[in-house]
């Protein structure tokens, strides 16, 4: 009797633990899944088609950079409640605030045109036109911020996180073997063919989409929205860490299916790759396209948000998602015009789409840099930052990873600009 | 009315650069040369677009 009380004890703190986590995850989650959008479904699709298995390795490795460099966001922005933006022009005055501000307003808007990109192209292959598809995403985006409750809208991005693991079903339809992937994908190894040129850019792609301005500002600013307090740092980073496993094995079955049929095939988009894979496999394809429609959705209502949340923090305009519309008419009305305009862009005829899409990588590495380096000063500002300073460990991890991501990004960046550097 | 608006906009910009012109992290030298690398950084890259711009004219 004695056992079965205990066991009865158990299972309810159990329970009540995991309640408590649904409850306060939300932001880590839905910013990690967000940033396999339509460009990171792209490379790794690219990735699989050209490396097979034998990069699985080096993608789990990114589980533990997203997660370092994500979870500071959350410290800064429970303890200071302030979003990054706001956190930039306090912590090191209006030059650098409004470099960041401004810098963060073009990348997203640029990288919102290559998600309406990535929606569109997934559509069509259903037969949607892209005109239908713009105005329906921003139909289905108006009815997600309309309630005026954080809440709602949290729950409804982490039902759309939820669709993006649709790819791990996608991967059991083409029979990948288990074996090889075993034995090729988790022992650390370089890919036939040694390190070149090749795959320094494959890597610096993988790394370039892994961390993104607009993530910072998305999740800090997310923290402060829901209302995070110092005591749910915690939970905080547990959401974070289950958001960057989550986005690593979306990623890793990414790379299966492509790997399975696509082997040596360069694959220039993801859409692309779907009907690549019809061919083969109707459903496998069929997946991989709702897949990338849903990446680019997630990615669109991330960063226009990221984008009205600092523009309302620096300009005192209420910027919640907890207020009405009528409450908060300049923040949602900066959310809805960054939409609708990266939508109709994408509807231009003969719009430079191509352009546009290699000129994000070039500006988001203007910004990223700043916005990392930034980060880590603010952790160590310990007259905000309290108990909550980055300690030394977390110092060494943190700068070993920025200088990392801040290095790769820009060759990648320059790569943009210079197509024949790394070939 | 867009005159009015643009007026408002000038005073809040003015404000907002009044609210934050002193930084509140220490100015230690590993900030100062943060900033420095920062601002060497973005030279280099606005050198590099100049220079794809001139060549692609």
């Amino acid at each position: 009797m004695f056992k079965i009380s205990n066991i009865y004890y158990e299972f309810r703190r159990i329970w009540k633990a995991i309640s408590l986590f649904f409850v306060l995850s939300g932001p880590g989650i839905v910013v990690m899944v967000a940033d396999n959008d339509a460009g990171g479904i792209t490379t790794y699709a690219a990735t699989g088609a050209k490396y097979g298995n034998h990069l699985i390795w080096f993608l789990l490795i990114l589980i533990p950079v997203a997660y370092y460099v994500q979870e500071m966001t959350v410290r800064l922005g429970a303890v200071t409640k302030r979003g990054h933006g706001e956190a930039i022009f306090a912590g090191f005055g209006a030059f650098w605030g409004w470099f960041s501000l401004i810098d963060l307003m073009v990348v997203n808007w640029l990288t919102l045109v290559t998600e309406f990109i990535g929606m569109t192209s997934a559509l069509r292959i259903f037969g949607i036109p892209p005109w239908l598809t713009v105005i329906g995403v921003s139909i289905i985006m108006l009815i997600m911020v309309v309630q005026g409750s954080y809440w709602t809208w949290e729950k409804i991005a982490l039902l759309f996180c939820a669709v993006n693991l649709i790819y791990i079903p996608g991967a059991f339809l083409v029979n990948p073997k288990v074996a090889d992937i075993m034995r090729q994908g988790f022992v650390p190894h370089l890919p036939p063919g040694g390190f070149n040129n090749e795959l320094f850019f494959f890597i610096m792609a993988n790394i370039g989409t892994t961390i993104a301005p607009w993530m910072l500002f998305f999740q800090q600013s997310a923290v402060v929205d829901k209302g995070t307090k110092e005591k749910d740092i915690p939970w905080g980073k547990v959401d974070t860490f289950v958001g960057s496993v989550m986005t690593v094995v979306v990623a890793i079955f990414i790379v299966i299916v492509t790997g399975t049929i696509l082997p040596g095939i360069n694959i220039d988009d993801a859409a692309q790759a779907s009907q690549m894979l019809m061919k083969y496999n109707k459903y496998a394809g069929t997946f991989m396209a709702i897949g990338l429609f849903d990446a680019g959705f997630l990615g669109a209502i991330c960063i226009s948000l990221a984008s009205s949340w600092a523009f309302g923090e620096v300009f005192g305009w209420a910027h919640s998602l907890n207020n009405k519309i009528r409450e908060a008419p300049w923040f949602y009305g900066s959310y809805f015009f960054s939409l609708i305009t990266a939508g109709c862009v994408v509807l231009i005829p003969k719009a430079p789409l191509v352009l546009i899409t290699l000129f994000v990588q070039v500006v988001a590495v203007t910004l990223l840099p700043a916005a990392l380096v930034f980060l880590i000063l603010l952790l160590n500002n310990k007259k905000t930052m309290g108990e909550y300073t980055n300690t030394l460990w977390q110092n060494i991890v943190t700068t070993t990873i920025v200088v990392g991501i801040v290095i790769l990004s820009t060759l990648y960046g320059i790569s943009a600009l210079f197509p024949d550097l790394f070939k | 009315m867009i005159r009015g608006f643009f007026f408002h906009q000038f005073v809040k910009v003015r404000e907002i650069n009044r609210k934050y012109a002193t930084p509140n992290v220490v100015m230690s030298r590993w900030v100062r040369g943060s900033l420095l690398f920062l601002r060497l950084y973005l030279i280099f890259l606005v050198c590099l677009l100049l220079y794809k711009f001139i060549t692609l004219l």
